[in-house]
């Protein structure tokens, strides 16, 4: 018996990878086009290697649950505060006290508990036709639901979590029956049925079958980069200080420990790496996103779109709120 | 065959029942907020939407499917030969790529709406993103299943039939409806019962038309809400209902009995059609072609060409090849099991093996993610087990292919299985009984008699396997190992985030590569008969 044992975990061994020298196991939700860049100049420098699964990141958190202790899975890497914070919430994730991180990264960026941080922001915004919108007929995300953009109006599908947060966000400032009047309002002035993605919104608008849209900053830096000469212009909503709910929407991207992590201090390395002056460009400007450290500059394209006052409710509560605000649009009839 | 067929049928069975029922473990503790919300807010409209989808679908691949496995298989006329086999090709797109090809073209933003306003003032087209528009393009994503199985089920029939209905005078379209359609019934009702299979499953196809399903509502209530219960509640109406299905349909079936004609050695006499009858058959197949096919590919290709410099490197070898091995050994697996299940269920025909050979397809109608983390996690499980007994310091199972391919097994079991079932119900016991007094038994009797008579639906179940393969996605991501892109992986990474023109490269590459096996199908079944 004891013979059979000691061969079969020798076999067992032999099919594991025991090196646990310089590298780090990354499951991550952002995609490898966005992520690969990074990886091989984080190992260009350090010489860490850096191994990396890319799932949704349901199945990647159902994958880390399931496998529990034994997760090879050193950093859990998805987008969407919302989905971080439910990560933390299944308990998947560690907290990590670091000042780097702390000194990079605004404290509304990242988990108050420390478990999960920010990388890379962005914001959701109006976009609208300018040959049938001037700028001075826009202000906020609750104007959307005023009479006067009847018809005018397209959204992006509610399946998707980036308006789920943004409702969210809503819920924590005005509470739910206000919101749900306010959700309501969109839903009536919808020129179309909810569209299933931010870059057929925007076409929408440019083609003139509705004025004005809400998307996430990068895919109409992306939509531009391909077409130009589209009638799309940007508009950062809710900048008056004094009015509730002020600031634009802002999401993040980013990455947390995982719990049972084999190689903490490599997975805190490559974070706090993450986090830094040099590899901030690289991380959100691959993608058109805005660096979550304040002192690195966005790529020329991004800071032409100009500043903006960011609503500073810590991006928690968006995985918080986020299942009263899923409900909350199915009651409204937003699909 | 082992001694009892239910030490055949039961492990094949396993391997769809454990993740099933890891899934339904959840319904242990119901999640009566969000159960209640979703009964008052989203089933009502689900509940329609998916009937209507069904409905709609299962029609729509009926008509197109066996009118057009008649034409190829029974008749003759003007590029009948390209279209035997080239009706099959649009199994290799990906349906979601279909579905967001013609999202595109005929949207309000598309080119014909933009065309149309802009040179005819023309402002109103039918709205593509409709009900009537999600069941047209799953249609002609999902009609080749019918085709494929009615084909062969034509094919199989051999010539005395329609020969003695009409020398009894019956009329040749007469001929059709009394004798080969009713004949061809256990092929068609498996085509249908698998694209609808594919229907309930699909998240893709409806996300680009934002059409709410059962399967949106699963993932919403998974996802977006956080409920595994509530979400394994959904999922388990949805597989009731499909074994329901199943169930009723195995029964109405086993009541007939099909005979086949067992003179495999003559090439049935094609029906000739001539002027009128020819173009409408030749408008017909190169309608449905071009509309589910060459379409949608001419797009692809554009945006392929578009990215093709920035975005093609050396690496696509290795991903080619991945799907390639992958989706080969996979479909071999496959239909290795669904030999073995058809067999057993011919041996001990009875209801409980009924029930137990339907259940182990139940997989090909659960949504791909579900099935996938279903089934991990027993996986997960036996790895955590192992790694405590033998104090390992890392997996064994997980990120296997031993894994990936049993995977696949739990999800792609139906496809093999509705052919070979079909196939095997066509050699009737008196082929069994005339072989037993040749003293032709045991295992020659499969090889020299059973094997030949079932060549097309073995074939048919491969290529079927095949491509399925190379297109899944979900359990590839979950449960591939460190490094094993496939071409579906690279599609996932671009459509995840609406790179839908980079995403274009490697779907045309999985059409590239899904055209060999469709191609070679279709050569070698033209001139197998039974």
């Amino acid at each position: 018996m004891r013979l059979i044992r000691t061969s079969l975990a020798l076999l067992a061994l032999s099919l594991t990878t025991a090196a646990l020298a310089a590298e780090v196991v990354v499951y991550s939700a952002r995609n490898e086009q966005l992520i690969k860049p990074l990886f091989d100049a984080y190992t260009k420098e350090t010489g860490v290697t850096v191994k990396f699964v890319t799932d949704k990141e349901g199945p990647l958190m159902a994958r880390l649950k399931a496998e529990g202790a034994n997760t090879p899975a050193d950093l859990f890497m998805t987008v969407d505060a919302g989905n971080l914070w439910q990560a933390a919430e299944e308990g998947l994730l560690q907290p990590v006290d670091s000042k780097s991180l702390q000194a990079n990264i605004p404290a509304h960026l990242r988990d108050p508990g420390n478990e999960w941080f920010g990388l890379s922001v962005r914001a959701r915004t109006i976009i609208y036709n300018p040959n049938k919108v001037k700028p001075g007929e826009l202000s906020s995300y609750e104007d959307l639901a005023d009479p006067k953009w009847k018809g005018r109006l397209c959204l992006r599908t509610s399946k998707k979590v980036y308006n789920q947060s943004l409702v969210a966000m809503m819920i924590k400032e005005y509470g739910e029956p206000k919101t749900e009047q306010i959700v309501r309002g969109w839903v009536a002035n919808l020129a179309t049925d909810p569209l299933p993605d931010d870059t057929k919104a925007m076409e929408a608008v440019a083609a003139g079958l509705c004025d004005v849209t809400l998307v996430n900053t990068y895919y109409f830096g992306r939509l531009m980069e391909k077409k130009p000469n589209l009638p799309l212009a940007i508009f950062w909503p809710n900048q008056n200080a004094k009015a509730p709910n002020a600031g634009v929407h802002v999401n993040v991207s980013g990455a947390g420990v995982t719990r049972h992590a084999k190689r903490r201090q490599e997975a805190i390395r490559l974070l706090e790496w993450l986090a830094s002056d040099k590899a901030q460009n690289l991380y959100a400007d691959v993608n058109l996103e805005y660096p979550v450290n304040p002192k690195v500059k966005p790529d020329p394209t991004v800071a032409a779109w100009g500043s903006f006052r960011q609503n500073l409710i810590n991006v928690a509560e968006a995985g918080r709120l986020q299942t009263r605000a899923v409900m909350l649009m199915d009651r409204a009839g937003y699909k | 065959m082992p001694a009892s067929p239910w030490l055949a049928a039961a492990p094949i069975a396993l391997i769809t029942a454990v993740p099933v029922l890891v899934l339904l473990g959840h319904l242990l503790h119901p999640d009566q907020v969000i159960w209640q919300h979703l009964w008052r807010h989203v089933l009502p409209e689900l509940l329609v939407n998916t009937a209507w989808l069904a409905l709609g679908v299962g029609l729509g691949v009926s008509l197109l499917g066996v009118s057009l496995a008649w034409l190829t298989a029974a008749c003759d006329y003007p590029g009948r030969r390209f279209f035997a086999w080239a009706l099959l090709l649009p199994l290799a797109l990906p349906a979601y790529v279909t579905a967001f090809v013609w999202l595109g073209l005929l949207d309000f933003t598309g080119p014909l709406a933009t065309w149309l306003r802009e040179s005819w003032g023309i402002h109103w087209l039918p709205p593509i993103r409709s009900r009537a528009g999600v069941i047209l393009v799953m249609v002609l994503a999902l009609y080749p299943y019918v085709y494929l199985t009615a084909r062969a089920a034509f094919q199989g029939m051999g010539p005395r039939l329609t020969e003695a209905a009409q020398s009894l005078g019956v009329p040749r379209w007469r001929a059709f409806f009394r004798v080969a359609l009713p004949m061809a019934r256990p092929g068609i009702t498996a085509g249908v019962m698998l694209a609808l299979m594919e229907t309930l499953a699909d998240f893709g196809t409806v996300s680009v038309f934002n059409y709410n399903t059962f399967t949106t509502a699963i993932y919403k209530a998974w996802f977006s809400m956080f409920s595994l219960p509530a979400a394994a509640q959904l999922a388990s109406i949805l597989i009731f209902f499909v074994f329901v299905v199943a169930v009723l349909e195995n029964l109405a079936r086993s009541r007939r009995s099909y005979a086949a004609s067992t003179r495999a050695s003559q090439i049935p006499a094609r029906i000739a059609l001539r002027g009128g009858g020819a173009l409408l058959a030749f408008a017909w197949s190169a309608g449905v072609f071009g509309l589910a096919f060459v379409v949608p590919v001419l797009q692809i290709a554009d945006w392929a060409a578009g990215v093709y410099a920035q975005d093609f490197d050396a690496r696509y070898l290795g991903f080619a090849w991945h799907s390639l091995l992958l989706s080969a050994l996979g479909a071999l697996i496959v239909v290795a099991l669904a030999l073995v299940l058809g067999y057993a269920q011919r041996l001990r025909p009875t209801p409980a093996m009924r029930l137990t050979a339907r259940l182990a397809t139940l997989g090909y109608a659960l949504p791909g993610t579900v099935l996938a983390v279903g089934i991990f996690i027993p996986v997960a499980w036996l790895d955590n087990q192992l790694i405590a007994f033998f104090r390992l310091d890392g997996q064994v199972l997980s990120g296997t292919l031993l894994i990936m391919l049993l995977a696949y097994c739990a999800r792609f079991l139906a496809v093999g299985f509705g052919p070979v079932e079909s196939g095997l119900s066509r050699i009737t016991r008196s082929v069994d009984e005339a072989a037993q007094s040749l003293g032709v038994v045991g295992r020659r009797r499969l090889t020299r008699i059973h094997l030949p008579m079932l060549r097309a639906s073995l074939l048919t179940a491969l290529a079927l396997a095949f491509v399925d393969i190379m297109k899944e996605l979900p359990i590839t991501l979950m449960t591939r190992p460190f490094g094993w892109d496939t071409l579906a992986v690279r599609v996932f990474e671009m459509t995840s985030e609406g790179e839908w023109e980079r995403a274009a490269l490697p779907a045309a590459v999985i059409v590239l590569v899904g055209l060999l096996p469709t191609y070679w199908l279709i050569k070698h079944t033209e001139h197998a008969h039974t």
